[in-house]
């Protein structure tokens, strides 16, 4: 079963819960947790270890001097500005290319050919008997967040329980991070904004099939806005975690609320038991 | 010559445009000819690479000077590359003047 921890906005609190939750489950019969959040990976933090790192390229052009014609084709196809075709040569700027491959395509001359460009690389540990964390981590500068998340994603397989911990928001990286997954639990504040943001997230695991839930974190017991948001468009609340000073504590020295603390770590099991009936898929 | 100049609309008396890769026109003026011609900037909302792409059209038109406010990095590369001069238009408030200040070299040369 394939889980997309979520969230409309930062700092809700997902990483806390693919974290707790990924510990949990690793003393209940193993897990694969995969941190999405390529542009600023942080779930090694909870989990260090030794890692094995491997590369993501993803294909760029390459202009055979010798072919071209300087037709400038490929510049006017290209929609990033990633090749501006002068009279002597053709330029190309690296960091705009979306790897989209149209220029080879129509390149009258067949001058092009694709070449890798490494965008990001993909660690994988075994920090915790039980606990495989594969992370994804772009490289400072690029901007093809996806292919680092789809690359994430592939190096921790199809099977067993995958955790994936996306990116704040809705874009492109959280769109690739829910491609294909079985749940999604959206973390959320009972504030304006955090539910404003959640609308959004709703409204993208929606149209990608994706079932959802939401776990409303920081709660000061005052959940009405949360819950009657919740109700209106279907979403089971599957865990409340409490805004009180014990938890704080322990996520303040970055700690984990599963290991640290008395009855959590029953809790995230009980979370993602929750998740496999309403998947009504066996965990 | 070819000069282009960047500006918020058609022909020689529109106002000057300090942005180059979102400028709403390029006008390119011939020098030995005197005429104008407007061409509307389609990459005035594209989401990205519209300094290479405006400079790429720069070169299309056979621009060989430009006068605008301020270029970006990526631009910049392209334009130099592709041997194109460009100067800032100072306080010419119109594609007139500052093609006018440019051919008596009272313009100053950024890239």
């Amino acid at each position: 079963m394939k889980i997309v921890v979520a969230s409309g906005k930062g700092g809700t609190g997902k990483t806390t819960v693919s974290a707790n939750l990924a510990y949990a489950l690793a003393g209940r019969g193993g897990v694969t947790l995969v941190d999405c959040d390529v542009e600023e990976p942080n779930l090694h933090l909870f989990f260090p270890g030794e890692y094995e790192e491997e590369g993501v390229p993803v294909p760029v052009p390459a202009i055979d001097p010798e072919r071209c014609t300087l037709c400038g084709e490929c510049g006017h196809f290209c929609r990033y500005g990633a090749l501006t075709v002068l009279k002597d040569r053709v330029l190309f700027f690296a960091e705009l290319c979306h790897s989209c491959g149209g220029c080879t395509l129509v390149c009258p001359a067949d001058a092009i050919t694709e070449v890798g460009r490494e965008v990001g690389v993909v660690t994988t540990s075994r920090p915790l008997p039980g606990l495989t964390l594969v992370s994804g981590v772009m490289h400072e500068g690029e901007v093809l967040a996806p292919k680092v998340v789809a690359a994430a994603k592939e190096a921790a397989g199809d099977t067993g329980r995958i955790v994936y911990d996306a990116s704040p928001g809705v874009a492109c990286p959280v769109i690739e991070t829910l491609e294909g997954a079985d749940f999604c639990i959206l973390v959320t504040e009972s504030t304006p904004f955090g539910l404003h943001d959640l609308d959004l997230a709703v409204r993208a695991a929606a149209a990608l099939g994706v079932q959802a839930g939401v776990v409303i974190n920081r709660s000061d017991g005052e959940d009405e806005a949360a819950v009657s948001f919740c109700q209106e468009h279907d979403l089971p609340v599957l865990m409340t975690i409490p805004f009180d000073r014990e938890v704080a504590a322990v996520q303040n020295r970055g700690g984990l609320i599963a290991r640290d603390l008395q009855g959590w770590e029953e809790r995230f099991a009980g979370l993602w038991d929750e998740v496999a009936r309403h998947c009504e898929v066996r965990a | 010559m070819i000069v282009c100049i960047t500006a918020k609309g058609e022909g020689a008396e529109a106002a000057v445009e300090p942005r180059f890769g979102r400028a709403p026109y390029f006008v390119f003026a011939d020098t030995e000819a005197g005429t104008f011609v407007s061409v509307k900037n389609e990459l005035v909302d594209a989401a990205g690479g519209v300094g290479p792409r405006s400079a790429q059209l720069l070169v299309d038109h056979g621009a060989t000077v430009l006068v605008t406010g301020q270029v970006g990095g990526n631009a910049a590369t392209a334009l130099k590359a592709a041997g194109i001069k460009v100067y800032t238009f100072g306080d010419a408030a119109t594609v007139a003047q500052a093609l006018e200040k440019y051919t008596q070299g009272g313009l100053s040369e950024i890239l």
